[in-house]
């Protein structure tokens, strides 16, 4: 009996840390959101002392894998939290029926737009904007007009493969209306080429292949906060710019439902949303106040933010990259 | 049935099932849109898949048999890592690749810089068609290379004696004794550069310059990941398998292989090496394909040379990501190495010859099976089990092991073709049959190319996103999901370290696995 005493104590300590195991949520992301650059970690770290509990990060390729995933997954989903739906996949994913209200009131005084829906909650923001290198570029465009009808060549991501590429698709629409085919014309010979995803259209715009890249107009903020540089500047547009909103909801079929409503709470607070500006290089939705990065503050557009119904987009993406695709296709 | 064709049948089968059950699964996981499955648009995408693949493949080809010809002519100091080094593009993940050559071929490339300086007229837009070719021989022309000097090995020794004795001109040596040899594997290698470029939409989309330069890979992404309308994904996905089935029978009909004899004789040095034109020629070839080569690597180099090198290389979170990198691809290479022999064998040895054309047409077209609708489908099938570790793991193993297996089917198939004859009497004479055949016969024989077919594998297999960007898991970092998200961070000059580190693991991997297994000695 003796020599079993020592087993019996190491068995103990195995097995007292199992019996008191937290509960995990698990939530699903896409892949620049977590990993060493990523804000995941700090958020789950954070979020895991007010919980009670363990944060278990899965992250597919983007925000279109995302939506793909839970919905071959369906009810049998794992996921309790989907995070990093923008508001352009938000009718459909809505549509499919697998999430459910969230029930947060916390004000969201950063976002330019009043926030309505009861499924989603944002977790950051962005404003599309075209980045110029100002060592190159004296004076750009004042506007998406001028753009159009100007002499700068531009690298833009395909609306197909990339958010920011459905983005501008839809910023055109909302600026030119009924004229946007023929803006898209116009604008066809000064578009060096198409990009699968946005890595590759800023990486191409960094090496000097195009004056401007469409990319966010907090893309500055890191240039000057990672690298000392001003040199990169995006350029304010008069019509206004384009809003692109991160969300998350919770997952109907979670089987800890409170877990999941206490990270959805737990969105719109300081200490989830001051790892937004420098971790995935976003505005945060609340007012950080000091907190926010001087970079960042000077991120804001004056103008209007053009902000698409997600209803509409969902009924009519198809029709309009089918028209561009001709429109780029000519 | 005799054992080698029972083995290729069996990874055929088990192979089509997979895919099949795949696709099956797909279709069935969402019901139909009501959207129609082709339209004009469809028709104007497919037929510019298969010319900018056609193009590629005949330039592909054609300079990889140049560059062959002259690495076969000579021997150099080096000439063992400038082969190694041939390996390495298509290890690249493709959007590093793609930055690499625009930082050469682009608007202020290296070129651009070099003509600048002496006043000369700038190149024209890399973006276009041409912008494609270029990747696509970057990617591709090395492959050929390799594949074909391999061809080069098989040439009977009495073929050079006799080709000496009559005093044959370069070109006639060409003609009489080098074509017949390598028409054997001009098809095996066309076959695997065409399916490579008809899905290879990254490189397209982005060197396209525009939707005019859009493949069916790109339609499928659409339809499976934007439009969730998985029935047109596969229908499509079907689509492009069919494309790539008429490409690979066409090119096996307009080249059909000749049974070369038995070599009995030492080797014997072939009579149109000397002379110095010749040499001079073979030598600015040989630089001119270095130079296409490794630009765009070094291009990547200089660009990691601006990132805090040695902080990215401290991190352990690198190292771990590489250690995954190096099991997937250990895996996924061996995966592949095993079912691409089976495939080989059951293809050379089956009695019915188009037995043998269909089993080895299935090692080959999982090329061509998109990896998006492949990954679906898989992960449709996998649903229940999905977010245990190793299932995430071993579907990634899987998959890559799918995508890479056709290289081996075409070096050990090569290989196998080489001196079967002799074989194939020695067997008979001896009554050799059955597993002793394999292990002591068979296996010997294509040692080299086994060694070459699991390298290619597995470096393949480790710099490989595919999978793991769909399946997702917090705990299974790779180097090319790390390079992914360092790219999506801004981080671009680390993004490059972490291309090097990849580069570095692909050429070690090579390296060690070619010598390794395919044993000592030069292509």
């Amino acid at each position: 009996m003796r020599r079993l005493i020592p087993f019996l104590i190491v068995a103990l300590c195995l097995a007292a840390p199992a019996a008191a195991a937290p509960r995990a949520l698990t939530v699903y992301t896409y892949a620049s959101f977590v990993g060493d650059w990523g804000p995941g970690q700090a958020i789950a770290t954070a979020f895991e002392t007010t919980c009670a509990c363990t944060v278990r990060w899965i992250a597919v390729e983007d925000a279109g894998v995302l939506l793909s995933r839970l919905r071959l997954e369906g009810g049998a989903t794992e996921a309790d939290v989907i995070l990093g739906l923008d508001t352009n996949l938000m009718a459909e994913a809505e549509a499919t029926g697998l999430l459910a209200p969230h029930g947060v009131t916390a004000p969201l005084d950063a976002l330019p737009i009043p926030w309505t829906s009861p499924t989603f909650v944002p977790f950051d923001f962005g404003w599309f904007a075209f980045i110029y290198d100002a060592e190159r570029m004296a004076s750009p465009a004042g506007s998406l007009r001028d753009l159009i009808e100007g002499t700068a060549t531009v690298v833009i991501q395909d609306p197909r493969t990339s958010t920011p590429g459905l983005g501008l698709l839809l910023w055109m629409r909302q600026v030119f209306g009924d004229e946007a085919g023929a803006a898209w014309v116009r604008i066809a010979p000064r578009i060096v080429t198409v990009t699968k995803g946005w890595s590759e259209a800023y990486g191409l715009f960094l090496d000097g292949e195009a004056d401007m890249v469409l990319s966010y107009t907090t893309s500055p903020a890191y240039h000057r906060i990672a690298e000392q540089t001003e040199r990169y500047r995006w350029a304010p547009f008069a019509e206004g710019h384009a809003l692109q909103v991160e969300v998350a909801a919770m997952v109907a079929a979670t089987d800890v439902p409170d877990l999941a409503r206490a990270f959805l709470a737990f969105i719109p607070t300081r200490a989830f949303q001051t790892t937004i500006p420098t971790g995935n290089w976003m505005m945060p939705v609340i007012d950080l106040g000091t907190d926010l990065p001087a970079p960042f503050a000077e991120a804001v557009p004056v103008g209007p933010s053009l902000w698409p119904d997600p209803a509409e987009v969902a009924a009519r993406r198809k029709a309009l990259i089918d028209d561009w695709l001709d429109a780029l296709a000519r | 049935m005799a054992l080698a064709p029972t083995l290729g049948w069996c990874a055929a089968a088990s192979v089509v099932a997979v895919v099949v059950a795949a696709l099956v699964a797909l279709v069935g996981a969402a019901p139909a849109t009501g959207a129609p499955w082709f339209d004009a648009r469809l028709v104007r995408i497919a037929a510019f898949s298969v010319w900018q693949a056609t193009l590629s493949t005949l330039l592909a080809i054609a300079l990889g048999l140049v560059v062959a010809r002259a690495m076969a002519r000579r021997r150099f100091p080096g000439r063992a890592i400038v082969l190694r080094l041939f390996g390495l593009p298509l290890v690249v993940p493709a959007v590093v690749a793609v930055l690499g050559l625009v930082a050469v071929w682009g608007r202020g490339g290296w070129i651009n810089e070099a003509l600048a300086a002496f006043g000369l007229p700038l190149l024209p837009s890399i973006y276009g068609l041409h912008g494609i070719l270029i990747a696509h021989v970057f990617f591709n022309m090395p492959l050929v290379a390799r594949l074909m000097l391999t061809a080069w090995s098989t040439i009977p020794a009495e073929n050079w004696r006799l080709a000496s004795e009559f005093g044959l001109t370069t070109h006639q040596v060409f003609r009489l004794v080098e074509w017949p040899a390598l028409r054997a594997a001009v098809p095996g290698a066309a076959a695997l550069v065409f399916l490579l470029c008809l899905t290879s939409f990254g490189v397209v989309l982005t060197l396209g310059g525009g939707p005019r330069a859009t493949i069916l890979e790109v339609a499928i992404y659409q339809a499976l990941r934007l439009d969730f309308d998985l029935e047109r994904a596969v229908v499509l996905a079907l689509a492009q398998i069919v494309l790539g089935a008429v490409f690979v029978g066409a090119s096996r009909s307009l080249c059909r292989a000749l049974p070369l004899g038995p070599s009995l004789e030492r080797p014997w040095a072939r009579p149109d090496a000397t002379g110095l034109a010749g040499r001079l020629i073979d030598g600015a070839i040989i630089v001119l394909a270095i130079a296409l080569v490794a630009s765009p690597l070094l291009a990547t180099a200089a660009r990691a040379a601006s990132a805090p090198v040695a902080a990215v290389l401290a991190e352990s979170a690198s190292w771990q990501a590489a250690a995954r990198s190096l099991a997937v691809g250990l895996a996924g290479g061996a995966l592949a190495t095993v079912l691409g022999v089976a495939v080989a064998l059951g293809a050379r040895r089956c009695r019915d010859p188009g037995a043998g054309a269909a089993i080895e047409a299935v090692g080959v077209l999982t090329l061509v099976v998109s990896p998006l609708v492949l990954g679906a489908g898989l992960f449709v099938l996998a649903l229940p089990v999905i977010n245990a570790v190793a299932i995430v793991l071993g579907l990634v193993v899987l998959v890559s092991a799918l995508m890479t297996m056709p290289y081996a089917v075409g070096l050990v198939g090569a290989g196998l073709a080489s001196r079967a004859i002799e074989r194939d009497r020695l067997c008979a004479a001896l009554g050799i049959a059955g597993w002793n055949r394999l292990r002591l016969v068979d296996l010997p024989a294509v040692r080299r190319p086994i060694g070459l077919a699991y390298a290619i594998a597995a470096s393949l297999s480790a710099g490989d996103l595919g999978a793991i960007a769909l399946f997702g898991d917090q705990d299974s970092e790779t180097l090319a999901l790390r390079l992914y998200r360092q790219l999506a961070s801004y981080r671009l000059d680390e993004a490059a370290v972490t291309a090097l580190v990849l580069m570095g693991l692909a050429f070690a991997l090579f390296f060690v696995i070619e010598r390794g297994v395919g044993g000592r000695g030069d292509a």
